[in-house]
């Protein structure tokens, strides 16, 4: 990495009820940047996302912005790093405007109904960007699968964190909406903006990430731009799969094509 | 979507809630006064209101303020906090049936105080009594959320409440069975059954306290509930920290519940009832639905306490056996709206 690293990692392992989940993972990466984290079932992505924002109990250290994760308060943390779990779960059917606007509860707005205009601008702002205006006053249970993924994007923007981690924010979309919601955290890296993306779509990682984290086994097999972190020997090693490898529009084309 | 927008929207619902708020306040406001007027000395709302203020004749005064003030004022605080435990429990486990009785807390609060009666280790009128309802209490919730885990399903949430209430009402039962004192077996049968008749200041002290902080915890952890609407996972990684809510959470429904059931013994399907009734009127915010459910359960439990003075019987019906009649069926019901998530096993 070139540019001055705006979250690293030294040595961060995790241990689940007894197995290591997560084996000495270092890293240091640039705001700004659009990364995709990939790698088999079980390869620890979702748990490297969780270490990162000290939602696991973990060894080894992360920095965010020069602090220590652990010298940080929960709602410090809060502050910088919007979380997106797997799923889009609401287990209420809340309006999506109140969903939306809980990302500022780090910000200290507890009450959705007594924003502050600073606030209430926020979510307005984030709720244009993830283009969820329309159906601001609908039950999020009430919409699409679609639009709930929007909806849950524009809660994680509206934190307005420098840490963006979302965990498959494009699983059991159809393609429309999976480019729909990389071009909307490609939007947030343009604001400055660090965008981790948990995905198993090799295909959308190399057509929209900067830079490409692989993980298997726990352990951090390889990295860089696209084409060269998803290089041939990795597909084969890690994936066990070959691939048609190209390029259009000048962007990487990786379309996984046979098991090895 | 610009400011104005954001902000319209939150001001029209916001507005229907406070209208709904203050009709519930009079209702419970009416209730209360019915509730004082209602009895063997039928009393007009005009004397009432005379006698509580001093004034009417000395029998009116009496049956106003030592009779019937303690029993409204428990039924009042009893509501309160069973209707604001239930909606906290829903809440915290994003689950409409989630609810004190349905997992046990009064049984077990019940079990408590019965265990300190059977011993003999206190009188009806001690502080030993709520304590140990509250101790039984805490246990109780504490072990279903131990049992039930993180991001637990409606069955697994509702099978661990059944056992551990089994296991109250089997631990009650074999007090009773061991016990051969007669009076320990009416007092017993006393807190099976719940009753607000009878109730002096002295059971207001001893309850009251205990209630109140119940009440002030539950309610300082509203805006959780809002965030934990988006589950476990993603409310910590807003701040929200977990484990500190569940225990101020169990702490909060033991102190509510244990130092109702100390005074009033089981009285159940409030905590459940209460917050059904008001999501229709109120929205399924579960931080805007604890004032409401509250002021709701206070509504039932009134109600169901005049209406133990007005149906005629031969003997004196017991409020809990009425709020259980009326609720079972009500339970029922919410397991048939709630069925297909029951079947899928998750909620």
């Amino acid at each position: 990495m070139t540019a001055a690293a705006f979250l690293t990692a030294q040595g961060l392992s995790v241990t689940l009820s007894g197995r290591a989940v997560l084996h000495d993972v270092s890293l240091a990466l640039p705001s700004g940047r659009l990364v995709a984290l990939v790698g088999p079932n079980g390869a620890g992505k979702t748990t490297l996302l969780r270490a990162l924002a000290g939602l696991v109990p973990s060894e080894g250290t992360v920095h965010v912005g020069g602090d220590a994760l652990s010298a940080l308060s929960l709602r410090e943390r809060a502050r910088r790093f919007g979380y997106l779990p797997q799923g889009h779960m609401v287990h209420w059917p809340l309006p999506a405007r109140d969903i939306v606007a809980l990302g500022r509860y780090p910000h200290g707005a507890t009450d959705s109904a007594r924003l502050t205009p600073a606030d209430a601008e926020a979510v307005a702002r984030a709720m244009r960007i993830a283009d969820v205006v329309d159906f601001a006053e609908r039950p999020v249970t009430e919409l699409s699968g679609g639009e709930r993924s929007r909806v849950a994007l524009a809660r994680v923007l509206a934190v307005e964190a420098p840490v963006i981690l979302a965990d498959e924010p494009t699983s059991s979309l159809d393609p429309r909406h999976q480019i729909d919601v990389m071009k909307t955290l490609r939007l947030a890296t343009g604001k400055g903006a660090l965008v981790i993306v948990v995905t198993h779509d090799l295909g959308l990682a190399a057509r929209f990430a900067d830079t490409i984290l692989v993980l298997s086994d726990g352990r951090l097999v390889s990295q860089g731009a696209p084409m060269e972190a998803l290089s041939e020997q990795i597909m084969a090693d890690v994936f066990r799969i070959r691939a048609y490898r190209t390029e259009f529009q000048r962007e990487a084309v990786i379309v996984p094509w046979a098991e090895i | 979507m610009s400011i104005p927008d954001v902000m319209a929207g939150i001001d029209a619902a916001s507005r229907r809630r406070s209208v709904v708020t203050a009709a519930l306040i009079a209702l419970v406001a009416i209730l209360s006064l019915a509730s004082l007027g209602i009895g063997p000395v039928r009393l007009s709302p005009l004397s009432v209101v005379d006698a509580l203020f001093g004034g009417g004749t000395d029998v009116a005064q009496t049956i106003v303020r030592e009779i019937r003030l303690p029993r409204a004022v428990l039924a009042l605080a009893i509501g309160a906090v069973l209707g604001l435990s239930g909606a906290a429990l829903q809440g915290l486990l994003r689950n409409p049936l989630a609810a004190p009785d349905l997992f046990g807390a009064p049984q077990s609060a019940a079990f408590g105080a019965v265990l300190i009666i059977a011993l003999g280790l206190a009188d009806v009128r001690s502080y030993a009594l709520p304590l140990a309802a509250i101790a039984a209490a805490f246990l109780s919730v504490f072990m279903l959320l131990f049992i039930s885990g993180r991001n637990a399903g409606l069955l697994i949430l509702i099978l661990a409440g059944l056992a551990l209430s089994s296991l109250a009402g089997a631990a009650t039962a074999l007090v009773m069975n061991l016990s051969n004192n007669p009076f320990v077996l009416l007092e017993i049968t006393f807190w099976l059954l719940g009753s607000l008749e009878d109730r002096s200041f002295h059971h207001v002290a001893l309850a009251l306290p205990f209630i109140v902080a119940g009440a002030v915890i539950l309610f300082s952890q509203r805006n959780a509930f809002r965030v934990l609407s988006l589950g476990e996972e993603a409310a910590q990684s807003l701040g929200v920290d977990i484990v500190h809510l569940r225990l101020w959470v169990i702490s909060g429904v033991a102190l509510g519940v244990g130092g109702a059931v100390a005074v009033s013994g089981t009285i159940g399907f409030i905590g459940l009832v209460a917050p059904h009734l008001m999501r229709p009127l109120i929205g399924h915010d579960p931080a805007r639905l604890l004032v409401p459910s509250a002021l709701s359960g206070s509504a039932l439990l009134l109600a169901a306490d005049i209406a133990v003075r007005i149906i005629p019987s031969t003997s004196d019906i017991r409020v809990g056996v009425l709020t259980s009649i009326i609720g079972v069926p009500f339970f029922l019901y919410l397991i048939m709206r709630e069925r297909r998530s029951l079947s899928a096993g998750v909620a």
